[in-house]
């Protein structure tokens, strides 16, 4: 170690700072030195310091290590928990400069957590409180003899399996059920006609107010819970815990690569103007190019979502003459843009907005698809090509990579077999995962369940009961 | 800014900052992984377990040391979503170079399984590293027969010596310790000047109580021996395929073994009109030509039996893999043998090899053996890889030692 924690604290101060001058709004934070063993548990506990068991995680654990051991891959500097007061872990072996990087680059992370949007339901002055309870009540269940830890896993593992089968945009408030018969009444009510008195009145259709659920829910394990009569309080209790705890981590996986981006950028800004002593700078120059180097044949969300920040700030504070012409005069500084855009976008609109052809360009991005056992480039960046990979890279940053399936009818056939549908954009489902993940969701339902889809351009029905897939064709 | 310290903690305060200095012997520090590991470890041996039958099916266990690592596909552990398949299309950075289409980037399964959240890659995996010797011993649990019971009778007791075990305050002159008797008279004589202050006394003799003897048992080392004779018909009809799977048997057999007993010992007896005993390397890959006396292997492993591994004091299992060709005139000669074969070992099976495909030509000695009536005798078909499991299972069910145990 070649430093202290005083040196820390100046540096973090100084950090402070600047931080603030540059109108960051982050939450109080806490750094916690930890060594590489307690990092390796920090990631597969999400960075929480009380976690519910399941043995994926030990899985995790055994796999991250594997790769640490064998130097597939690092360990990453640092990680910052979504919670108030922050709470940040930081590498003792790392050297000095960076930690200073770390350290600015946190407050990155803090002020993205407090200040987006998405986070905004995710309650952080109680996540650690919360995931202790949840860590609490699934020892207890464990512990209960009348339970015991393998029927816990056997919820567990189906839940894991839907849990991220939920709803992705929680500032929408979900209606109660009172009011979602209220807007299907008043959806059902024909529209107000001025020619009225000339028309031919519009037969009103009274809604089907016994179907359930009335709206498509996409909330599965919260629908499960409440409409499968069967099962015990401490399984409802355990689908209630997986639910919430990934309505927690939703937001950071809408917002991977607006996230790092925005960290970056400012921990690069924080430490120009630090005024490091030149062999700290040195190791900093070093250091911040091989987070941010771009991996050739993959996403380096750090380097992209930088690059994206800086086009903005660019774009705003001085604008092309193109632009001008497109959008008019700026009315916002570059400094102005860069925190509303940090307030309400998310990764899918934020590359949807600001992700410009000559940023696809310069980072050379290009779309691939798999043919047989390899992955073939499919799209460069060209004249032609630039939007679709534009459209292909947004189904592929946050919860678009994971598949829209909603539940339609809880009584489908008139047999309490659970109807959902899946919302195809052009990418099928992977079968075998498919047809494992409805055993889970036959399980945790207790009868059949019938899913919609569409395989190879053809609509199919997988219908999961009785430990057996059938596909039904051309429906 | 505020900078404050507590001194006990050593927590920093500055304005709302706080560091926590990395603490080594703090509660925190426990590991916590270790409960979900260990459930981890225990549903990949149940994913193997399940699998036992393939994977032992497989050609790549036989022969190798119990070192190797093997690779086992793992069902079972994987953690299934709703993902995407194929068809959906992935975006990529290009390096130095330009991407051009239709240029390979990648191979096989690409990680688009939603990744858990935080950012851990979403690619599972499918196989894992098993060493071999944890394999067989899977395969042995599989088996569910761990206690094959040493018989009492087959179990050479030595006594060894006789081993100090600790110290007693009674025994035989002989054994005094006088050292440790003089130490607690000493210890003695301290504790009752404590008690006694004004004044040592001049003499302070040995008591009873001080006196201590050595402690000795003796030691007994149980000591099980059994040997494996493997006889096999190399005669011209066997061929690769029929050897591959006499030796997947041979192997397990013998791997079996040697889990149950210290000291095993394995003879190879080849025989076609004759037998010899041969290594290893030659009994499976010397080709021989010629008929077949299946008497003479017999013999030879009597002979071998009588000269070397008295039943008296070996586990003896005896195994023989033949296709089922023998010359009719040599049929109540191997059977004669045969039961004398049984009669002085634990375990004697008759396995016939006649591959699928092979063609029924030649005959079965099955019929005849039929005729043998000893309770720890078996004789098996197997047809292809897959049987050998099964066979093995049938076989060791007959077992005398765990009919003795019974």
């Amino acid at each position: 170690m070649d430093y202290t924690i005083e040196d820390l604290e100046v540096w973090n101060s100084r950090i402070v700072e600047i931080v603030h001058k540059f109108g960051l709004d982050p939450y109080p934070q806490e750094f916690e030195i930890c060594d590489h063993e307690d990092m390796l548990t920090y990631m597969v506990y999400s960075g929480m310091p009380s976690h519910y068991p399941h043995w994926s995680y030990g899985k995790s654990f055994e796999k991250l290590k594997t790769l640490y051991e064998y130097g597939v891959s690092g360990l990453p500097y640092e990680m910052v928990i979504n919670s108030n007061p922050s709470i940040a872990y930081l590498m003792r072996d790392n050297s000095l400069a960076l930690q200073v990087l770390t350290i600015a680059h946190v407050y990155g992370h803090n002020d993205f957590f407090k200040n987006n949007f998405t986070f905004g339901a995710t309650r952080a002055q109680y996540t650690i409180e919360t995931f202790k309870s949840h860590a609490n009540r699934v020892r207890h269940y464990v512990e209960d003899p009348s339970i015991g830890l393998e029927r816990i896993e056997r919820i567990l593992d189906a839940a894991h399996a839907l849990s991220l089968q939920c709803r992705r945009n929680l500032s929408i408030r979900k209606l109660s059920a009172e009011e979602q018969i209220e807007t299907k009444v008043q959806e059902a009510q024909p529209p107000t006609d001025p020619f009225g008195a000339i028309h031919r009145r519009q037969d009103y259709i009274s809604p089907d107010l016994n179907k359930v659920p009335l709206y498509p829910e996409e909330d599965l394990l919260i629908f499960i819970r409440d409409h499968n009569p069967h099962l015990a309080d401490w399984e409802k209790d355990l689908l209630t815990i997986v639910h919430e705890q990934s309505q927690y981590f939703i937001p950071q996986i809408e917002t991977k690569i607006m996230n790092e981006g925005w960290a970056s950028f400012w921990h690069k800004r924080i430490l120009e103007t630090l005024e490091l002593p030149q062999n700290l700078h040195l190791e900093f120059l070093v250091r911040h190019a091989q987070v941010l180097r771009p991996s050739p044949g993959g996403l380096n969300p750090y380097h992209v979502g930088m690059k994206i920040w800086e086009n903005i700030e660019k774009r705003w504070d001085h604008p092309s003459a193109e632009d001008e012409k497109q959008y008019g005069r700026r009315n916002k500084s570059g400094a102005e843009k860069l925190f509303e855009v940090r307030e309400v976008e998310r990764d899918a609109s934020f590359i949807r907005r600001y992700l410009t052809e000559e940023l696809v360009r310069e980072l050379n991005l290009f779309e691939y698809r798999t043919r047989g056992n390899e992955q073939v480039v499919s799209r460069v960046a060209d004249d032609l090509n630039w939007r679709q990979i534009k459209e292909t890279l947004i189904q592929n940053v946050g919860t678009s990579t994971i598949p829209v399936i909603k539940i339609e009818d809880a009584d489908y056939n008139k047999n309490r077999t659970l109807f959902l549908r899946h919302h195809h954009d052009g990418r099928d489902l992977q079968l075998e995962y498919a047809e494992k993940t409805l055993q889970y969701l036959n399980q945790l339902w207790g009868h059949e369940v019938a899913l919609e889809t569409i395989l190879d351009n053809r609509k199919s029905l997988l219908c999961y009961s009785d430990n057996r897939l059938a596909i039904k064709n051309g429906i | 800014m505020t900078v404050t310290r507590d001194p006990q903690s050593g927590i920093v305060r500055i304005a709302e900052t706080i560091f926590r200095p990395y603490n080594s012997s703090s509660g925190q520090r426990s590991d916590r992984s270790a409960g979900d590991r260990l459930r981890h470890r225990q549903k990949v041996r149940e994913a193997i377990r399940n699998n036992i039958a393939d994977i032992i099916a497989e050609e790549s266990i036989i022969g190798k040391d119990n070192n190797r690592i093997i690779k086992v596909p793992i069902r079972g552990v994987k953690e299934y979503r709703f993902v995407y398949g194929d068809n959906a299309p992935g975006v990529g950075q290009g390096g130095d170079q330009e991407p051009q289409p239709g240029q390979v980037v990648g191979q096989g399964e690409k990680g688009k399984q939603p990744g858990q959240p935080g950012d851990q890659p979403g690619v599972d995996y499918y196989e894992t590293d098993v060493r071999l010797d944890e394999l067989i011993e899977l395969m042995f649990e599989d088996l569910e027969l761990p206690d094959l019971e040493r018989k009492r009778l087959r179990q050479i007791e030595v006594e060894k010596q006789f081993r100090q075990k600790g110290y007693r305050r009674k025994g035989v002159r002989v054994r005094l310790d006088k050292k440790r008797t003089a130490r607690s008279r000493l210890k003695r004589k301290k504790a009752s000047q404590r008690r006694d202050l004004t004044g040592a006394r001049s003499r302070f003799p040995f008591h009873k109580d001080d006196l201590r003897y050595h402690h000795s048992v003796s030691d007994l080392r149980r000591e099980s021996n059994a040997v494996v004779l493997c006889i096999m018909d190399t005669s011209g009809s066997m061929d690769t395929m029929k050897k591959y799977l006499a030796r997947s048997f041979f192997f397990i057999l013998y791997q079996f073994i040697s889990t149950r007993y210290q000291n095993v010992e394995i003879v190879f007896i080849a025989h076609h009109t004759e037998a010899q005993e041969v290594s290893e390397e030659d009994f499976f890959h010397k080709g021989e030509s010629g008929g077949t006396f299946i008497s003479s292997g017999y013999n030879k492993a009597l002979e071998i039996i009588n000269e070397r591994f008295h039943p008296a004091l070996w586990n003896v299992y005896v195994f023989h893999c033949s296709d089922g060709d023998n010359f009719e005139s040599d049929n109540p000669a191997a059977l004669k043998a045969a039961t004398e074969l049984a009669r002085s070992s634990n375990l004697f099976g008759y396995g016939e090899i006649k591959p699928l495909g092979a063609g029924y030509y030649g005959s079965s000695l099955i019929p005849l053996f039929s005729q043998l009536d000893e309770p720890n005798f078996q004789t098996l078909q197997i047809h292809r890889k897959e049987d050998i499991w099964t066979s093995f299972k049938t076989f060791l069910a007959k077992d005398r030692g765990r009919e003795d145990a019974a």
